[in-house]
């Protein structure tokens, strides 16, 4: 197969950017898109130009890592999967590609098409835990969690973190994101104790960082390669209003 | 025996040729070992530990684990990651799952039996008091994760479910869906968060160690690189822990993730730390095969689906030809026409050998002729049984992430034809030499998680290495670190204008400027590949004298021409991977060699190291304990120099020890 590629260009934070040009021919189906930006890189490197930055690195979609904005899409035209699990038989032949970086005000460009995402690490930082000290924690069974809450847990904390959900914002909100977190751990008892501060304190520093606000679109939802629900952002909105007005719940 | 300070004294050139590093394992009884130690290992008092400055250098399980214990018990720790965040660390790949002797199946686990399992399955080449207390801790780690929040699956009664894994009878494996790894680490990140929160642990994201800082035998620094800026920077510390990870992506091709390397290790062995049983790497039976000449690395699908999943080829080579041009459908072949090859070989384990066994009984079909797939180097691993027996619904809860990986990457269903695998590199049980208070022969220099490698021997058994990585950094390094510190009390940390620094960094420098000089067009991945097919050929899964000699020959070769001919685009000042990738394929070739050598030395096979010419009648490893029953620890005199030798020898007291049978 062949491509056209248009590739998002920067030198750093301070420098503008611009799309940049490049043919690739002779691409099979079965290349995944991070391998076909391999190939193109060692193009460039042979005929002495420099290659394009991108982040990746698990290459099976779990680490998080690879963050594309593909013909305006993140992680490209297919769901349910991040960029390094895209394949190239999912385009026509001869297709023209537009690769960008996650665009916005949260996470600023770094080079080409690397961001910086550390404003999710701080949100994180700001209560997105259970505060238990290593070696004080009760045997593992002394509190039994029923199946379907434990699921529940786990449907949430598959969020890996990338991004997707942001850049595919309209309002560039990370409330799935916060969402995930304050969900996961709000489906197990030893999450309840914190529940409040946690839920206060991660949407203040979601606000705080520069993520806009939440419109209820679902684009995060469509776009989340692990299929995050936004109902879990139902569930984030309800700890946190239940905290403004504790009561019976 | 009393352990207070290690009163060896080593540093990179005196360590006297025969010298036997000692493991400082104390005496007594197996059970009462840990215990009496920790009993004996010095303290800080809280108000001094804020004074007391760690650097971590990773941010996996032992990484992050360690950093949230010892920020909890109030030092004061640097902690940094080459990725953009610390959650990105490879342990989030790990699928399957993490071991503990809970015995909640009462299907009579124990403590013991999880010791001599792991024991057995390393193939008896790991010290018996490490792999004790590892099975003593397993337990602890369970109650903590779940204390963190850490999603684990349950029973329908709210108990937490167990599946097994290969080389035990017993279900013991714990798990979150197939992301046992990334939940883990959520947990043990979120931990490291919450002390960041609270000042004690700083991180630094996207900076990578270049080198060690070492004055008198004694660690006292890292030379980092900020990956953004490209400037080098300077970090002092009382001790330094390296939590780096393992070096499987030496073979190119692997499972690990494309940024995990071995660079952290090899620098820390020029400065004078024991490198042990480099060449004891494992294959992984599981990973979907090779296709095309592009594949950057290998995918692995769960060992768990060795439960229900049933390995086979044909019976006949016909047929095998007739499947790699796709003739035929496997579904069309015949129940009596197929070869269950791992249940007929051993019935008592039938499909949930050790990975190693796996690996060497998949490879034996296809060098006969048996393969499958267009290149004739995969197997079947088949559900329809398991999904006749319990119907779709179970198997697809349970396997469902891994079966739609699989349709993502391969474009086929596993649900309607089996899944083609075939072995990987996967997992490197060689690391730093470390002793019972995992520290190296680099005083102030600690090893945990993969890039030590005390606890798994010559083979590491599915669900153990989450297992070790926080044991290790959650239950071990909190105790004997702060036995090394209690010496440094009242001492300050290195000035980072200390000469030491200036002459490290400069070293790093200049090893830097001789990589961006070269004016050649050749990418690092072109000699990145041949350095990966000439370890798979001749150090991978099966080894001979003559091989690794050529392999040696080969690397001599291959270190030559990268010096000479790699290119390296643009400038050291900016985010250059390019840079980054060619600084770390230089360290994987001096590891390749030291692979190459180690293997040779050890004249046996064990484990996942199988030498065609110690073998049974029927093929299977051969161990030669009169001869190689120790630890083959490595010291480096010099690039051009060949490394030296120290033996470690291991002592079974308590363990039976015999031919490894999973028949």
């Amino acid at each position: 197969m062949n491509f056209t590629l248009k590739i998002w260009k920067q030198a750093d934070a301070r420098s503008s950017g611009l799309f940049q040009t490049y043919r690739l021919n002779d691409i099979t189906g079965d290349t995944s898109f991070t391998e076909m930006l391999d190939i193109l890189n060692n193009i460039l490197i042979e005929a002495g130009e420099e290659p394009v930055a991108f982040d990746h690195d698990c290459r099976e979609g779990i680490c998080g890592a690879c963050s594309l904005y593909i013909n305006g899409r993140p992680h490209g035209p297919d769901d349910r999967i991040t960029t390094c699990q895209l394949y190239m038989r999912k385009f026509e032949d001869n297709a023209v590609i537009y690769i960008e970086p996650w665009r916005s005000k949260a996470f600023p460009v770094i080079k080409d098409l690397i961001v910086d995402r550390r404003a999710f690490d701080k949100i994180l930082q700001a209560g997105g835990f259970i505060s238990v000290n290593t070696g004080s924690a009760p045997e593992a069974h002394t509190h039994p969690v029923s199946k379907k809450q434990a699921d529940l847990s786990m449907d949430a904390a598959s969020c890996i973190g990338c991004g997707a959900c942001v850049a595919a914002c309209k309002n560039g909100s990370a409330m799935l994101f916060v969402a995930s977190r304050v969900s996961a751990l709000a489906h197990l008892p030893q999450g309840k104790t914190e529940a409040c501060r946690r839920a206060r304190a991660m949407v203040a520093k979601m606000d705080e960082l520069g993520f806009g606000s939440c419109t209820n679109n679902g684009s995060c939802q469509a776009e989340c390669p692990k299929g995050i629900s936004i109902a879990h952002i139902a569930r984030l909105n309800r700890e946190f209003l239940y905290c403004k007005n504790p009561g019976p719940r | 025996m009393h352990l207070g300070i290690v009163l060896y004294f080593c540093t990179t050139n005196n360590i006297p040729m025969e010298h036997i590093p000692d493991a400082h394992i104390p005496a007594g009884p197996l059970e009462q070992k840990w215990t009496r130690h920790k009993a004996s290992l010095k303290l800080v008092a809280p108000n001094n530990r804020p004074g007391m400055k760690v650097i971590i250098v990773g941010t996996g399980l032992a990484g992050a684990s360690a950093a949230a214990a010892l920020g909890e018990q109030g030092y004061n720790v640097s902690v940094f990651c080459i990725s953009d965040s610390p959650r990105r660390a490879h342990s989030v790949a790990a699928q399957g799952g993490i071991n503990a002797a809970k015995n909640y199946q009462n299907d009579n686990d124990s403590v013991e039996r999880l010791f001599l399992d792991t024991l057995k399955g390393g193939d008896y080449r790991a010290r018996e008091a490490n792999v004790y207390r590892l099975a003593e801790l397993s337990n602890f780690i369970i109650d903590h994760c779940v204390a963190q929040g850490v999603p684990f699956a349950r029973d329908y009664g709210g108990y937490l479910a167990n599946r097994s894994f290969g080389g035990a009878q017993v279900s013991r494996t714990f798990y979150a869906r197939g992301q046992t790894g990334q939940q883990l680490l959520l947990g043990a990140y979120s931990s490291m968060n919450r002390q960041v929160a609270r000042g004690t642990v700083k991180v630094f994201s996207r900076y990578e160690m270049m080198d060690l800082v070492v004055v008198d035998g004694e660690a006292k620094g890292i030379i980092v690189r900020n990956l953004v800026t490209g400037e080098l920077e300077r970090f002092a510390a009382h001790a330094v822990v390296l939590a780096t990870g393992g070096y499987g992506n030496v073979y190119f091709l692997s499972t690990n993730a494309m940024n995990s390397n071995g660079s952290a290790l090899m620098q820390c062995y020029r400065r004078g730390a024991l490198f042990a049983n480099p060449c004891f790497a494992q294959i992984h039976p599981t990973c979907i095969p090779v296709h095309g000449t592009h594949q950057a690395k290998l995918t692995l699908m769960s060992e768990s689906l060795r439960n229900d999943g049933r390995i086979w080829v044909p019976k006949n080579r016909e047929e095998a030809m007739k499947l790699r041009k796709k003739q035929i459908r496997p579904s069309e072949i015949p129940e009596n026409a197929r070869d269950y090859y791992l249940e007929r070989r051993y019935p008592a384990f039938g499909n949930l050998v050790p990975r190693d066994v796996a690996s060497r009984a998949a490879k034996e079909r296809c060098d006969a002729g048996f393969g499958v797939s267009e290149t004739g180097l995969a197997v079947y691993l088949d559900f329809s049984d398991a999904i006749k027996k319990q119907g779709y619904k179970v198997i697809y809860e349970r396997y469902g992430n891994l079966f739609d990986m699989y349709e993502k990457i391969t474009g086929e269903n596993p649900v309607k034809e089996p899944m083609m695998i075939y072995p990987a590199m996967h997992y490197t049980m060689g690391g730093l030499w470390v002793d019972y208070n995992l520290m190296t022969t680099v005083r102030g220099l600690f090893a945990i998680g993969e890039a030590n490698f005390s606890d798994h021997g010559a083979n590491r058994l599915g669900a153990s290495a989450l297992m070790q990585g926080l044991a290790d950094g959650y239950f071990i390094l909190p105790y004997t670190l702060p036995d090394y510190l209690a010496g440094k009390i009242g001492e300050k940390d290195l000035e980072i204008s200390h000469p030491a620094f200036d002459t490290t960094q400069k070293q790093v420098h200049e090893r830097i400027m001789r990589l961006t000089g070269n004016r050649s067009t050749i990418p690092t991945d072109i000699y990145y590949k041949k350095l990966g097919t000439i370890m798979w050929e001749y150090v991978g899964m099966t080894r001979t004298a003559s091989g690794l000699r050529k392999a040696m020959e080969q690397l001599d070769e291959l270190k030559t021409d990268f010096a000479a001919g790699v290119c390296v685009p643009g400038s050291q000042y900016t985010l250059n991977q390019e840079l980054e990738k060619a600084l770390r394929i230089a360290d994987f070739i001096d590891l390749a060699r030291l692979m190459a050598f180690d293997a040779l030395a050890r004249e046996e096979s064990c484990g996942g190291h199988f030498r065609s010419e110690s073998q049974t009648s029927d093929g299977e490893t051969l161990r030669n304990d009169r001869d190689f029953m120790y630890v083959a620890a490595w010291e480096y005199l010099g690039d051009d120099q060949k490394p030296v030798l120290h033996r470690e020898e291991l002592f079974f007291e308590f363990a039976q020890v015999v031919q490894r049978n999973y028949k």
